[in-house]
């Protein structure tokens, strides 16, 4: 879909729209096989249930979770160092109308100023790159999910088991709590930062796109049996439907560090992205990262 | 079922039914629960309608006609295990007779249920333009100055739902039942 260059105030109010209103079709074409096999009966009711709302949330142009989270931006190529203020007036426009649920408070306090803006808010990942366009992708994390996350600083001789082992044990561990059937991201290596930012970033990258790591595609594959083995289920009431997906990225660690990271994507795990060239803006929902 | 729900109604309910509520639901979260029991322990008002009600975990998105009249956009529970340390008491204090959410809660919370007679029912999470198609109507609002998440919101619902029985007033949990069974690698 292309559009005339507009506003990059007006195209990070329409990722927000996109992002909350539709669920990304890879996603949704997830659930829909995973509920063609699903042989508990609470469980099929589940999927059932969230696949309707997803129609509704669509059809209605309203998000589909009371939960529009805190919207994650990452911000790659090129771009003028007012792009910062450009998103946090689009945050604000969008709460207002869209509408998204003011979820930002003091952490202390506790007091909302309502606008889902704040100190340190937007949340902006800048990647600057060479290329001639702006990409802007939104990732709105909500709490369920987010409240889930798990750092662990693992020995490098626990090797790749002790890897499954605690990405394994943080889902099950989750329980119903962040909404499964859920979107696992896992960051292995870099330093613990830089671990837990790759555990979110995975979950950009669609969930049918193939891991062009051959070790890591394997990984996942093993977690994404092994999880569906459980018995977990949609909300945690049990059932073979306990993940859509597992995404793993990787970089370089010290050599006596094995950071792994686990960050989980409920099922409404939402994603939308603009890029900006001089031609236009083209909206997608599968992230090219 | 239609809220206010009896203790009997409730008793009679079996782990893994599926049900709808009409009536009064109200909602709660942390600060809601945190409120009430503050207001108790000083010695100052609390709204009445608390007493004996169908508590849905959830901060809706609410939005306000222009006449100030409020209407429901969207309403997913929210994580019930963070009103575990709330739950107990304010079920004691309260009568609570339902407790609508996602994830579960505690066996101390259970206990409390099984005393007073109380269950919990599952939503959907995230289900949230579907459920809210059922709380037809806001009836009221109580500590806006909490936030629109935190506020006690009131609601006329109507088949409200679909709602799983995942603890009940035996204390018996679903949640233990899938747990306890897990497959691990």
């Amino acid at each position: 879909m292309i559009k005339l260059p507009e506003p990059v105030e007006d195209v990070v109010y329409n990722l927000l729209r996109l992002a909350n209103t539709k669920l990304p079709e890879d996603i949704g074409w997830a659930m829909e096989a995973a509920s063609g096999w699903e042989q508990n009966d609470i469980a099929y009711t589940q999927l059932g249930a969230i696949m309707d709302n997803v129609k509704k949330a669509e059809h209605i142009g309203v998000p589909m979770c009371q939960d529009t989270g805190i919207p994650v931006f990452y911000v790659r190529g090129r771009f003028d160092s007012s792009i910062g203020r450009d998103i946090a007036k689009a945050l604000e426009r969008a709460t207002k109308d869209i509408p998204l649920r003011p979820n930002t408070v003091d952490p202390i306090t506790r007091e909302n100023c309502g606008s889902n803006l704040g100190p340190g808010m937007p949340i902006i990942h800048y990647i600057p790159t060479d290329d001639d366009f702006t990409q802007i992708t939104v990732l709105p994390k909500g709490a369920g999910s987010e409240n889930m996350t798990r750092l662990a600083m693992l020995n490098p001789a626990d090797g790749v088991e002790g890897i499954k082992k605690f990405i394994i044990d943080s889902v099950l561990d989750a329980g119903g709590r962040p909404c499964p059937p859920t979107v696992i991201g896992v960051g292995i290596g870099g330093t613990s930062d830089v671990c837990v930012a790759m555990a979110k970033e995975a979950l950009l990258v669609p969930i049918d796109e193939e891991n062009p790591d051959p070790v890591l595609r394997k990984l996942e594959e093993d977690i994404f049996v092994a999880l569906n083995s459980s018995g977990l289920g949609p909300m945690g009431l049990g059932g073979s439907t306990t993940s859509l997906g597992v995404r793993i990225r990787k970089c370089a660690c010290h050599t006596a560090s094995l950071p792994v990271a686990v960050n989980i994507g409920c099922w409404a795990t939402r994603r939308a992205s603009a890029k900006i060239t001089e031609n236009g803006v083209e909206y997608s929902q599968g992230v090219k990262f | 079922m239609q809220s206010p729900l009896s203790e009997e109604t409730v008793r009679s309910l079996k782990l893994g039914d599926t049900c709808y509520i009409s009536g009064l639901v109200i909602t709660g979260r942390d600060e809601m629960h945190i409120r009430a029991m503050e207001n108790v322990s000083e010695g100052k008002e609390v709204p009445k309608d608390i007493e004996g009600s169908v508590l849905f975990h959830c901060g809706p998105i609410m939005a306000q006609r222009e006449d100030g009249s409020w209407y429901v956009v969207a309403a997913g529970p929210t994580t019930s295990a963070r009103m575990n340390k709330l739950e107990p008491d304010f079920i004691r204090k309260f009568k609570i007779r339902a407790i609508i959410g996602k994830g579960g809660m505690s066996e101390e919370t259970a206990k409390a249920m099984k005393e007073v007679g109380c269950v919990y029912l599952a939503a959907t999470g995230g289900a949230a333009v579907s459920l809210a198609e059922g709380l037809r109507k806001c009836v009221g609002v109580e500590w806006l100055d909490l936030g629109m998440a935190e506020a006690m919101w009131r609601f006329d619902s109507q088949k409200f739902g679909p709602l799983i029985v995942a603890i009940d007033a035996n204390g018996d949990s679903l949640y233990d039942k899938v747990n306890s069974s897990l497959v691990r690698p």
